[in-house]
């Protein structure tokens, strides 16, 4: 994608935590940040997911920023659970149009 | 208000402590009487709602607002209580949340207070919903099963949704009861009408072991004939098939480790570090020498 001018888009990111390290299994959690101002996303404001999988979402134009490394389980807390493990942020660039 | 040990069939049973310690909540829809919820919405208008020290054993709290003391005497309640940190909880805090109408976003997710290294020991929150919540008034948003996750506070923040959380919709009276570690934000409210909820935190103070009424402990507590039985899961009320049902937002990879850590508490509760379910930890705990 050839962009003229950075100042003509806006990002938008996408967050979604997926059932396992594998892109193509089950959304668990999702969250959405729009930087072009034209909707706006909070806690609790959606019951179902946007997209099935990490994979259904690249299909549908969200390029992966970044994934989860996968991280040993620290020493003596192998059996504690904490934040979800499996976090693929996407994103979107998207004309902005100030009017 | 004055904390006498109630009957032993307003107690909690086994089954309502085992998916207590599967999800981490109970909840008992429209349980409080209406000549309480009136009483006390009256007296939120009159702001005279008035906390204690923490650290206040609970029975000698709210003198001075006696509808909150009548809820807390009323016997399901208490039974309740009791079964859950003892006879004699102390006062930890209480909040009187308001959301405003017309709000445009909501509280984000997180868990109360600061991370907490307890893993037998735990605090209860009662949440008191004296009138009517409808959908557009959002309501409390919980995150069924996030109790044993140890993180620390609003750090959870960027999880904005996740698959099966709750939001209290409820008629008037309801009460919620949560572990500590619950995942929770109040929700958006988007009606033109105020919303209202009491939260009280209780800290236990004797050890949490066999407070509930446990004439059905040995019934519930069946286990599986073999590993992966499958005549394991259709029985839905014994305590081991409570304790392997994963919430839908569980990682693949944690939802064992999730029963492993419903299976230390229920140990704790039950006083029994034997107990165990499709030998997850006795396996792990053979170590011949």
């Amino acid at each position: 994608m050839i962009i003229e001018s950075h100042a003509d888009y806006r990002q938008q990111i996408l967050m979604l935590y997926t059932r396992s390290s594998a892109l193509d299994s089950e959304v668990v959690a999702w969250a959405m940040y729009d930087g072009t101002g034209a909707t706006t996303h909070y806690a609790g404001d959606q019951d179902a997911v946007p997209y099935s999988t990490g994979l259904d979402a690249m299909q549908a134009g969200w390029r992966v920023l970044q994934v989860s490394q996968l991280n040993p389980p620290y020493p003596s807390a192998e059996y504690q659970t904490s934040y979800l493990p499996f976090e693929v942020m996407l994103e979107k660039w998207v004309k902005f149009d100030e009017k | 208000m004055k904390n006498n040990s109630v009957r032993r069939t307003d107690l909690l049973s086994t089954g309502d402590m085992a998916r207590f310690v599967a999800r981490g909540f109970l909840r008992f829809d429209g349980l409080i009487p209406d000549e309480i919820n009136r009483d006390f919405l009256e007296r939120i208008m009159r702001d005279e709602v008035r906390s204690h020290p923490p650290g206040t054993p609970l029975a000698e709290c709210y003198a001075t607002c006696p509808p909150i003391g009548a809820l807390l005497r009323l016997p399901k309640v208490a039974g309740m209580i009791q079964s859950l940190v003892g006879l004699n909880p102390l006062f930890d805090h209480h909040a009187v949340h308001h959301c405003p109408p017309h709000q445009a976003r909501a509280q984000d997710t997180h868990a109360d207070s600061i991370v907490d290294v307890r893993s037998t020991a735990f605090d209860i929150q009662l949440m008191y919903y004296p009138h009517e919540v409808t959908a557009s008034m959002g309501g409390t948003r919980y995150i069924p099963g996030s109790h044993f996750r140890r993180i620390n506070e609003m750090a959870i923040a960027r999880y904005q949704n996740i698959a099966g959380q709750q939001h209290v919709v409820c008629p008037a009276g309801t009460l919620l009861i949560m572990h500590h570690g619950i995942w929770h934000g109040g929700g958006c409210n988007r009606s033109g009408e105020s919303r209202y909820m009491l939260k009280i935190r209780l800290n236990p103070t004797c050890r949490q072991v066999r407070l509930w009424n446990t004439d059905d402990l040995a019934a519930l507590s069946v286990g599986p004939a073999a590993i992966f039985d499958p005549d394991a899961y259709r029985h839905q009320d014994r305590i081991q098939t409570l304790f392997e049902r994963p919430e839908k937002w569980f990682p693949m990879d944690e939802s064992r480790l999730e029963t492993v850590n419903r299976i230390r508490l229920w140990r704790a509760l039950i006083d029994d570090p034997e107990f165990d379910s499709h030998y997850w930890l006795s396996r792990l705990e053979n170590q011949p020498e």
